[in-house]
């Protein structure tokens, strides 16, 4: 009844054409008119096969913990000079112009309170012209824990069980919006990791650039991620869905899309990681636990956002309504509900869910072109743990995915902390191919 | 503008090894999607795994019989680690799990544990002696127009291509039989099949390991004009296999290597004319880096065209359209 | 059926007997040479037992029909004796052999092949593909073997000259090389039982074979059903359609709720009281005198009026499609 079957014979093509091609050119104008204030950092594109980028850049780590946001400096001759902070996985590189030397410079002064070099004297580092065998280059600089600092087993867990469960709320936030499309549509939208990206751009280019609150930066998120969504369903969507465009080919159709807003993010905001920085990042010390108020803040946002919409899919008409056409889309059609217009709003609610988690992952992390996507892997982990299109679901494996992908750094390291949860996604599925709490189909 | 040189470079995709590779990488991935119906989006596991076991054992000392052998039997044993839990899920949900799978192998390439093994993300590179050791071809360059190359690059292009076609060989032959018959049926329905007395959980294994073989042995032939990096093996690289195969044609013969072909000659031509557009101050906005992302946004929009107004790609039959569900 | 000793409804007192059984007739009741043995075979959904058969019975070379109301757990008990589903409880063997827990192909190869209620034809295979993979030990199915075409292209030529037979004894020889997804519903259905006699099956399963079939072919349909029991294949058939239940089958087994309420040759079970209260619901008013030879048989009432409260249920889909089957 749904994404599926629907044919209908007088579809206007051209008009689906026009819609894909307006949805980019939407984004395009909504963010080109205020790159020009981005300030030109580094670029670290993806080193993909086609480019050809020359980079240099390494990983910053103290024992199994990343560094994040320190800097480091990459000089060369001509004049060459760039500074490349250190992401949330504690990498960081440099797109250099040609194969030549190169001299690197840690700043000692951005490490994070308790990490110092462990040999102050090695702060730099130099790469020789024939080193260049391949495209990128990588330099460490080792690290050591501040002696006057150490942790215990227990506080590094509880500070990564408080990182984790606001990691899951974030993950639970957007992978909402997930499941209620595939549960009305069928649809599996592998393009909503550029929804979350939508509202982080959205809300670094009002908080940062244009120096907005960050509350009115978030509802002006909040809502025209609603909007994206809306438009979304409206142009691309619902028409394939008329057409009777095969579940499959609409999935596909979302992968085209997720490329095609990725690299249209890229080309406006460029390949920077950019700080979010609004006056969030003060610790408050708990206990043993050392926690930011912008962890605090997205924590009470992520929790008061899925009470609502528990209490609107349970407590509303619209979403009871909800509820039933992903239950039975026929039976619900039947029934009197209008399917589109219920499709529709579970669009604006997704693109609006999506695009706050993205704010707030933009707070508790970077903004980057690529973000969404990033966590795009972990949302289906989380959704398909959680039992394809069930809601509640949907939170019990965003929780999971979001404390084992934190909790896991205690073990492993912490470049393979989303491997970890990649990982627990197949041996659950294993044993439990329905999901956690998912139904088994039927057969006959 | 020099178009000369711009439609030179295009030409010389057609027959490049990075197109040989993406072919045979598709030729694998519709023996997955286009006849068994297996939605496999971790084709870029199989290339990375390809040129990992290649190389790893060729800078370790091994000959390159051993070294493909490596190649070979590590995707077959990927495969199985990746069907058995998956091939007995629901479509959809094998999506998911190959993608995860595929970043799970690449995340574990790229840490900086490994960095002995792998080169974490530096790669690997220093491989490519035991390949042009066994080159019959006598030093010196060849060729004509647009084509021409040195003994090293021809000897790749050689053993590349013909690899593609022997893949095509055997696709035809498999695809003609019964054992053909089967998996198509299985792509229908597998139900259906399976109340047939098929053993429909060995037929999809079965495909799964051939197509990710190929996708294996495109690995190695990807990495032979270049090093390996890690990077290249997002899930990026297994949209462009799918584009690629969509592109010609899910369920076909030669769809994959036209697909691939085609592919390969526009992103070419879209960057000689953006480059040169941007050198001869036409397009005054952009830098040759945005130009380079222009081209990947055209790739997600053809993708979306293709998918919705020509789902059976250009060799399909109407009637066999590429997607049952 | 004219063999039947004695019998008189509404008086269960007396004890019945029947050629096909052993000792006496009743649900669940030992065959003389029964094919399918099943003992406390059950399947819950959630809160709800699908099927609870305590024992069950399917005699040999004979067209035995398993009728009951929709929902009454049919398509779940095939789906169970064939392994398409894994049962909570329950043993069950064929010809024999145990079968429990056997996966589907195997019950399948064991000589056990059923057709679906949602008909799965092979849409982009033609016909004749569709045909042709129901044969089995087919050598070139072999993933090696399979390369060289000598090796099978002789036994490949005599299962075309076989499917061509069924094809033309079901009426679809004209579309033989049609794709599957031209069909109509119907012919989909026909082309699905012709494909599941491919296999030589002892016992073929048929889910409502008749449900959307053309009438004009119905009649053509029941022929090939006797003729399967003419050549010595055993056939259990699920259908709505009373006429032909009567028409057709040796013996009727009802199921209601997920259990087996009755058994017996198709005249005396549709007067069974446990058959009216399983269609019509226990607490039904029909008069018992309804149930006289002459009287319409409320059975076949009940089932009218079923249809025309739920038109859906007459159609292909069972009406609780979720989300993932609705492509
Ligand atoms: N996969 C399933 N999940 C939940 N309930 C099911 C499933 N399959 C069947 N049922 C339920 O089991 C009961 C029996 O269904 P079914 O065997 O299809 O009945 P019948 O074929 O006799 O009409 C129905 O109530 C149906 O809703
Ligand atoms: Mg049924």
């Amino acid at each position: 009844m749904i994404a599926g079957i629907r044919i209908g014979p007088g579809v206007r093509l051209t008009k689906m054409i026009l819609a894909a091609l307006s949805l980019c050119l939407g984004i395009v104008l909504g963010s080109g008119a205020l790159s020009a204030t981005a300030s030109p950092a580094p670029t670290p594109t993806p080193t993909s096969d086609f480019t050809n980028t020359l980079t240099i850049g390494g990983v910053l780590r103290d024992g199994d913990n990343v560094v994040e946001g320190a800097e480091v400096t990459v000089e060369g001759a001509s004049g060459f000079s760039e500074v490349a902070t250190s992401d949330d996985t504690g990498r960081w590189s440099v797109i250099v112009p040609e194969k030549a030397e190169y001299t690197v410079t840690i700043d000692p002064e951005t490490l994070p309170d308790g990490v110092e070099l462990r040999d102050p004297d090695r702060d730099t580092a130099t790469v020789s012209s024939s080193e260049w065998q391949t495209n990128s280059i990588t330099r460490s600089f080792p690290l050591g824990a501040d002696t006057r600092q150490t942790t215990g087993f227990f506080e590094q867990f509880l500070q990564r069980l408080a990182a984790g469960l606001n990691f899951g709320l974030l993950i639970a936030l957007a992978a909402i919006g997930i499941t209620l499309i595939f549960g009305t549509t069928g649809l599996n939208n592998f393009a909503h990791g550029e929804m979350v990206t939508f509202g982080a751009i959205i809300a670094w280019i009002t908080a940062v650039l244009l120096g907005v609150n960050i509350f009115v930066a978030m509802l002006i998120a909040l809502v025209l991620g609603g909007v994206f969504g809306y438009v979304q369903d409206w142009l691309l969507w619902k028409p394939l869905r008329r057409k009777g465009v095969k579940l499959v080919q609409a999935m596909i159709v979302s992968i085209g899309l997720a490329i095609a807003l990725r690299y249209t993010y890229l080309f406006f905001i460029d390949g920077s990681t950019k700080t979010m920085n609004v006056g969030l990042s003060d610790a408050i010390v708990l206990g043993p636990v050392r926690i930011t108020t912008g962890s605090i803040v997205s924590m009470v946002i992520s929790i008061v956002a899925l009470l609502a919409v528990g209490l609107f899919l349970t407590r509303t008409r619209v979403g009871k309504a909800t509820r039933a056409v992903s239950d039975n889309p026929s039976l619900a059609a039947a029934s009197g509900i209008d399917v589109d217009r219920i499709i529709r709003i579970v669009w604006v609610l997704a693109g609006a869910l999506a695009a706050l988690a993205g704010v707030m992952l933009g707070l508790y992390r970077q903004v980057s072109w690529d973000m969404g996507f990033q966590v795009l892997l972990l949302m289906f982990a989380a959704v398909t743990l959680g039992g394809l299109g069930s809601a509640y679901g949907a939170l019990v494996g965003s929780i999971v995915v979001g404390l084992f992908v934190e909790l896991s750094t205690l073990i492993i390291p912490a470049d393979l902390k989303y491997a970890a949860a990649l990982v627990v996604l197949i041996v659950v599925l294993l044993v439990r191919p329905q999901g956690i709490l998912g139904r088994k189909e039927r057969i006959g | 503008m020099d178009w000369g040189n711009i439609f030179g470079n295009a030409i010389g995709e057609i027959i490049s090894p990075t197109t040989a590779a993406y072919a045979l990488a598709a030729i694998g991935l519709g023996i997955h999607f286009g006849y068994t119906g297996l939605l496999n989006f971790g084709q870029a596991a199989f290339l990375l795994i390809g040129a990992y076991a290649f190389a790893i054992p060729t800078l370790a000392g091994a000959p390159l019989i051993v070294a493909v052998l490596s190649a070979i039997i590590c995707s077959i044993i990927f495969a199985f680690i990746l069907g058995i839990p998956t091939l007995r899920l629901r479509a959809d949900y094998l999506a998911i799990v190959t993608i995860a799978s595929a970043e799970v192998v690449r995340y574990i390439v790229t840490t900086t544990g490994l960095t002995d093994v792998t080169g974490a993300a530096n790669g690997l590179s220093g491989f490519k002696g035991t390949f042009a050791a066994i080159n019959p071809i006598p030093e010196g360059r060849y060729g004509f127009g647009p084509f021409v190359y040195n003994e090293y690059d021809w000897w790749i292009r050689i053993v590349g291509w013909t690899l593609v076609v022997l893949a095509s060989v055997l696709v035809f032959l498999l695809m003609r039989s019964p054992w053909g018959r089967v998996v198509k049926g299985i792509r229908e329905d597998e139900d259906a099949v399976r109340s047939l007395g098929k053993n429909v959980y060995s037929y999809k294994m079965q495909a799964l390991v051939i197509g990710g073989v190929m996708g294996s042995i495109a690995g190695i032939i990807f990495i032979l004009p270049r090093a390996v990096q890690p990077a290249n093996y997002t899930t990026g690289l297994t949209f462009f296999i799918w584009t690629i195969m969509l592109l010609g044609g899910a369920a076909t013969i030669f769809g994959p290597i036209v697909g691939a072909m085609i592919f390969w000659v526009v992103l070419s031509l879209t960057q000689g004319i953006l480059y040169g557009a941007i050198e001869a101050g036409i397009l005054p906005f952009i830098d040759t880096t945005q130009a380079g992302q222009i081209r990947f946004i055209l790739v997600g929009v053809a993708l979306m065209l293709l998918v919705i107004f020509r789902p059976q790609g250009i060799f399909g039959n109407k009637k066999e359209l590429s997607f049952s569900v | 059926m004219s063999n039947l000793d004695k019998t008189s409804v509404g008086e269960p007192a007396l004890t019945v007997t029947h050629p096909l059984v052993k000792g006496e007739v009743g649900p669940g009741c030992a065959k003389v040479d029964p094919i399918v043995i099943a003992d406390s075979v059950t399947r819950q959904f959630g809160g709800l037992k699908a099927v609870d058969v305590a024992h069950l019975e399917i005699p040999r070379g004979q067209i035995t029909a398993l009728i009951g109301p929709n929902g009454a757990g049919k398509t779940t008990m095939f789906n169970l004796l064939t392994g398409f589903d894994k049962p909570n409880t329950g043993t069950w063997e064929f010809d024999g052999k145990s079968l429990a827990g056997v996966p589907a192909f195997k019950v399948a190869r064991a000589g056990m092949v059923r057709t679906f209620q949602l008909t799965k034809s092979l849409g982009r295979l033609s016909v004749l593909q569709n045909m042709l993979l129901g044969a089995t030990g087919q050598r070139g199915e072999g993933l090696f073997s399979s390369l060289i075409k000598p090796l099978w292209r002789q036994q490949e030529e005599e299962n075309t000259i076989r499917a061509d037979e069924l094809l033309a004894r079901f009426k679809l020889d004209a579309k033989r090389e049609d794709y599957a997804a031209s069909l109509s519903g119907g012919q989909r259905k026909l082309l699905e039982m012709a494909r599941a006699l491919m296999s030589q099956p002892e016992l073929i399963m048929l889910d409502e074979p008749m449900a959307g079939v053309n009438p004009a072919l119905t009649q053509s349909l029941l022929g090939h059903i006797k003729n399967l029991k003419a050549d010595g294949t055993s056939v259990l058939f699920v259908e709505h359609d009373m006429h032909m239940v009567m028409h057709i089958s040796d013996w009727v087994i009802v199921m209601a709720e997920g259990r087996v309420v009755a058994e017996g040759p198709p005249e005396t079970v549709m007067k069974d009281p446990a058959v009216i209260d399983a269609y019509l619901g226990a607490h039904h008013d029909t008069d018992l005198g309804d149930l006289m030879e002459d009287g319409p048989n409320p059975v076949l009432e009940a089932e009218r009026r079923a249809r025309e409260a739920h038109p859906e249920a007459a159609s292909e889909d069972d009406g609780y499609a979720k989300p993932e089957e609705r492509a």
